[in-house]
């Protein structure tokens, strides 16, 4: 590893180094809300838990304890259908017709709701998903209050979404959501789509989808009128039937971009509207006059935040090669830091991986990397002997052409490449057929702005990274997707131009 | 004694140049009598890849282009069809009955083409205005959203109005900074030949509008399958949008195709719109810090 | 090319060298080598770092060895024109034993005015537990001739203060003028003999973050292992704060790994609840690690802090709440 040069004063002597080790441990901090989940759920159709028309139920798991957290209902065609009828009822004779400021209402209402039982959804959505408390607490719960919050203060100023133009809504709007951020994505889906007058019927993950189903119970304490937001649980098939249905006016996926390259092909008969937020391996760019510290935090946070379950991660690190060697260091000792561990202890920094099926391919493309001559680091942290974790993981010395430089991990993986002028690093950013985010970290004002042009990226966070806000339109370029969500932007991909 | 008249040999305008297809083939274009005009050429596979490859490697000089130079180009794009109004007209008539009424069709054509990139030459320096926006975050940062070309966008042409459709399609992708490989009417291809020799004295750059003729069965495919188009535009059967939607699935191209079925009146007042330009732009979001 | 050195050549032998070279390009041109050398500091992603100490929960023993070690980095203080001999005596009394729980240690140190080391002394005797730090060189603003300022640190050394405090010249780091800056402070090092140096580098006049990491530098470049760089004199508005407190940590951990030159730490000046403590210790912890979780390497500049960190070890103690009167000098006793 490329380090300091060794300074007169310390030649001769061994290297300094910091001790993080066991003086003064933390005690468990466990989180003890309460949050308050039934043995089983039902499907959410026209305003009324049901169960499935078969009957089926499936498990959902905690992924930190491997251990059943409630049941299921498996939806089908039938249920799907009558989900559809609902919305379709909904829009007609309601929701359809309401004034957009009485729309607003009922989304304030759903807001604060939200929040007076944040802390319950926040224990919920960790046990659901196995991501830290101190993330579903400080992030996930608050900034899905805010998304609701935010668009009911556009469902009656809808005059000024598009200048020039009048807007209407679409009718009603299927939606499948992602495991890595259950409420907040059913928040960022749900919100727009109210706000413009639409109904939906939205299918969380098979293996997150309690949140969801904890929002339908907001729903009906927000008297929202029946059939606006109907609940479809169940897999992939379930998932296919919402994207496929002949009612959808338009249907919105978040997910894998295999995934949505497949729901392209089974639609390409239709002319059907569409959103999708698929894919990345995000390029963090740090140029060697950058706040160091700042830029190895956000390194940290760009791929260890919701243990890289994210598709904007900052995959893929971009460092100057005069400080290559620093930065490594510095990610090194951050790391020794980092708490890996029971998602509900708040001081967790890193929890569980979603499911053994992502534990499985993680593990199989860290492999890779080892394979490829990729040189590993993870620190000497302990994991729990239950549940499914990973260690953070860092690989240096990858190369642009390595499976782990390519291709979405979606876990606490890594890959770290130099690059030795601005063109060199635009260009390897540029490298991929995602396009999603992209991180840069410099000093020097006139080269962000250059390289924010130049990279192609829906989102460019410049000295940050992974930062979120309703009113911040969010969606990818080439195969990371297409469609915004949040801001004013992300209004138009749920209405009609009238 | 009369003197016979050169005949002009019809080439696509690709790549600043006008070029005859790499196959050499042609299709012969005939008159409304049915005597024969021209040879038009039969465009391949090949030569879109070719063409493609010269739209990208224009679109980052146009794009860097400032909006006001963009706006000016397309100014004088419409001074040039202005000037040879009376051809164009006559390229709208070719395979026509000259009657009085399609004379005065083919002046309106020509008249609502040109007012047509008159407006959307007056976007240029305005759509980001109405487009983009600073977000208030909540948070010590500075956020903004722009919007920016797709890329190399594919057009596809309506079979009338034979030029004004094809500009009706053009002229909002460039605008903003795409560049575009089109395929223009299939039964009526001259007047593209003839817009290929007005993009050429107007001051766009060489690359930026690729104008290909040809059969669209032949052509369609690799409009769809050809992963460096970032977006395809324009009109198309269901049989057409499906191929397309289907190819464009593998790269996530972005796709805005109306139906032929449609009865498109390419002379409403919503013909021409914001939205338009907007359909061919991504949204990109950045953050900065706030501090000292 | 502009921050692409691989090592800080700042920290040249006894600080002279590159530092001295560049002084002779002029003030303005070192000032810009200064800030390139130890690179730049991002203010938002500093507070955004250091809200997640904040958000650590420590429980059990985890919080009483908190609470423990930071009543040990107390320098327990009194700046006051009012203070008297009777006033410092009740305090080193109160740094001796800050309760009468026998499992609370005395504090680190008391710190007074240079006219008070000789009542401290007397009232703390000879080879104390509790050492004497005083505030010399002009405190607070500084702003009195060098050879005054020395002379006040030789005055408190000879009446028995273990530790000076000494205050930078912030006119001058300001003006460009870091040799100066340097050079004074390196006086005073020598002026201290044994006694330990702490630098105060009153970070809300120099107010941005990248000139309290520059200013951090500069002085660590001139100080002996064991000697301090202290955020504040208290005086000002703004004092410690952990956005402050870590820009200076983190130039202590590069500054350490690139020399092997252990500088200590203080935080001084607002920092009043057990809670604030707890939560700058965690930064320690977690920037520096093991090795600084002590006296020797961290202090706390504070007066108010020691009765809130023995009230809080009695409720972990006891399992009630307390009420301040039950304190000494409690800050609030209705």
């Amino acid at each position: 590893m490329a380090t300091f040069t060794l300074n007169p004063r310390r030649r001769g002597r061994p290297a300094p180094e910091l001790i993080f080790g066991d003086l003064w441990p933390y005690d468990p901090a466990p989180e003890t809300a309460d949050p308050k989940l039934l043995a089983r759920y039902g499907l959410f159709i026209n305003g009324r838990f049901t169960p499935a028309k078969s009957g089926q139920v499936f498990d959902s798991i905690n992924p930190a304890t491997e251990r059943k957290l409630a049941e299921l209902a498996r939806a089908g065609t039938a249920d799907v259908n009558a989900a559809y009828a609902a919305a379709q009822r909904a829009f007609d004779t309601t929701w359809g017709r309401m004034p957009g400021r009485e729309r607003a209402k009922y989304l304030f209402r759903i807001a604060r709701l939200l929040q007076d039982r944040a802390r319950e959804f926040a224990v919920a959505e960790t046990m659901d998903g196995g991501k830290p408390i101190k993330e579903s607490r400080d992030f996930d719960v608050p900034m899905a209050a805010a998304h609701f919050f935010y668009h009911a203060g556009w469902a009656d100023k809808l005059d000024y979404v598009a200048p020039g133009r009048r807007v209407a809504p679409l009718g009603v709007v299927g939606q499948v959501i992602p495991w890595n951020f259950p409420l907040l994505m059913c928040a960022w889906k749900l919100a727009p789509a109210l706000a413009m007058g639409n109904c939906v019927v939205l299918k969380p993950a098979e293996t997150t989808s309690i949140t969801a189903l904890k929002l339908a119970e907001i729903i009906q304490d927000a008297d929202l009128p029946p059939g606006v937001v109907n609940i479809v649980t169940g897999a992939g098939e379930v998932g296919a039937a919402v994207m496929g249905h002949r009612t959808a006016a338009k249907v919105a996926f978040t997910g894998s971009t295999e995934v949505g390259k497949s729901i392209l092909r089974s639609l390409a008969g239709t002319d059907q509207k569409m959103t999708l937020e698929l894919g990345g391996k995000a390029a963090n760019i740090i140029f060697d006059d950058a706040p160091l510290d700042q830029a190895v935090e956000g390194v940290i946070n760009g791929i260890f935040f919701n243990q890289g379950h994210v598709c904007c991660a900052g995959s893929r690190l971009l460092v100057q090669e005069s400080i290559a060697g620093r930065v490594l260091a510095k990610l090194k000792q951050r790391l020794q830091v980092l708490r890996v561990g029971d998602p509900l202890d708040k001081n967790t920094d890193l929890g569980a991986i979603n499911s053994r099926e992502q534990l499985r391919k993680i593990t199989a493309l860290v492999k890779a990397g080892v394979r490829e001559g990729a040189e590993l680091y993870q620190p000497a942290c302990v994991l729990p002997a239950r549940g499914w974790y990973f260690r953070p993981t860092l690989f240096s010395g990858v190369t642009m052409s390595q499976r782990i430089a390519r291709e979405e991990i979606f876990g606490p993986v890594l890959s770290i490449l130099t690059f030795r002028t601005p063109e060199e690093a635009v260009e390897k950013a540029n490298n991929t057929a995602y396009g999603l985010s992209a991180g840069v970290w410099t000093d020097k004002g006139a080269r962000i702005l250059k390289l924010a042009t130049e990279l192609k990226a829906g989102v460019v966070w410049a000295n940050t990274y992974n930062k979120f806000d309703p009113a911040s339109p969010f969606g990818g370029y080439k195969e990371s997707g297409f469609g915004r969500e949040g801001g004013r932007q992300g209004l138009l991909d749920y209405c009609r131009l009238a | 004694m009369s003197r016979l008249p050169i005949t002009k040999t019809p080439k696509v305008y690709v790549g600043g140049a006008f070029i005859r297809s790499e196959s050499a083939r042609v299709f012969p274009l005939r008159d409304a009598a049915g005597a024969f005009f021209a040879h038009i050429p039969q465009c391949t596979r090949k030569d879109l890849r070719n063409a493609i490859e010269a739209a990208a490697a224009a679109g980052p000089g146009w794009a860097k282009r400032t909006a006001y130079n963009r706006g000016q180009i397309l100014y004088r794009l419409a001074e040039m069809l202005e000037a040879r109004s009376a051809e164009l007209a006559a390229a709208l008539l070719v395979g026509v009955k000259a009657t009085p009424r399609a004379r005065a069709a083919a002046a309106r054509e020509v008249a609502a083409t040109i007012d047509r990139i008159i407006y959307y030459a007056g976007w240029a320096d305005k759509y980001e205005q109405l487009l983009g926006s600073v977000n208030p975050v909540a948070a010590p940062y500075f956020n903004f959203t722009v919007t920016e070309p797709m890329g190399v966008v594919g057009v596809l042409a309506p079979a009338t109005p034979a030029l004004l459709g094809l500009a009706s399609l053009l002229a909002p992708a460039i605008v903003s900074g795409n560049t575009v490989v089109a395929l223009a009417s299939e039964s009526q291809p001259y007047p593209a030949i003839l817009l290929g020799e007005m993009l050429a004295t107007s001051d766009l750059p060489g690359g930026v509008v690729n104008l290909l003729t040809g059969f669209r069965r032949e052509l369609v495919p690799t409009f769809a399958t050809h992963t460096h188009l970032r977006a395809l535009s324009g009109v198309a059967t269901a049989g057409e949008r499906r191929a397309l939607r289907l190819g464009a699935a593998e790269s996530v191209k972005r796709t805005r195709l109306r139906p032929a079925e449609d009865r498109i009146d390419w002379y409403a007042a919503d013909a021409q719109s914001l939205a338009a330009v907007g359909d061919t732009l991504e949204y990109k979001t950045t953050w900065h810090p706030i501090g000292a | 090319m502009r921050g692409a050195a691989a090592s800080f050549p700042l920290f040249s032998p006894a600080g002279g060298g590159i530092l001295r070279d560049l002084m002779n390009a002029g003030p303005s041109a070192s000032f810009r080598r200064l800030f390139d050398e130890v690179g730049p500091v991002d203010s938002v992603g500093v507070e955004e770092r250091v809200a997640k100490y904040a958000t650590r929960s420590l429980k059990q023993a985890a919080k009483l060895w908190g609470l423990r070690t930071a009543v040990a980095m107390v320098d327990l203080t009194t700046l006051e024109g009012k203070d008297t001999p009777g006033k410092v005596a009740s305090l080193c009394r109160k740094a001796l034993r800050p309760s009468d729980d026998p499992a609370v240690p005395p504090v680190a140190a008391v710190c007074v005015y240079p006219a008070m080391v000789r009542h401290a002394r007397r009232a703390l005797g000879p080879g104390a537990k509790v050492r004497i730090a005083s505030v010399a060189t002009a405190f607070p603003s500084g702003q009195a001739p060098l050879a005054t300022r020395l002379g006040e640190v030789r005055a408190a050394v000879a009446d028995g203060a273990d530790e000076i405090d000494m205050v930078i010249n912030r006119g001058a780091f300001l003006a460009g003028e870091f040799s100066r800056v340097q050079d004074e402070i390196a006086a005073v090092r020598d002026a201290c003999g044994r006694s330990t140096l702490k630098v105060i580098l009153e970070v809300s006049e120099l107010e941005t973050y990248d000139k309290i990491r520059a200013a951090s530098f500069l002085a660590m470049t001139v100080l002996r292992p064991g000697d301090f760089i202290k955020t504040s004199t208290g005086k000002t508005a703004l004092n410690a704060t952990l956005g402050n407190n870590q820009v200076m940590l983190e130039a202590i951990r590069d500054f350490y790994l690139d020399t092997g030159i252990p500088i200590a730490m203080k935080p001084a000046g607002g920092i009043r609840t057990a809670k604030q403590a707890l939560q700058f210790l965690v930064a320690v912890k977690e920037t520096l690690g093991d090795a600084w979780l002590n006296n020797r390497r961290y202090r706390f500049g504070a007066s108010a802090l020691l009765n809130d960190l023995v009230r809080q070890l009695a409720k972990e103690r006891t399992g009630a709440y307390q009420a301040p009167y039950y304190f000494s000098e409690a800050a609030t006793s209705y």
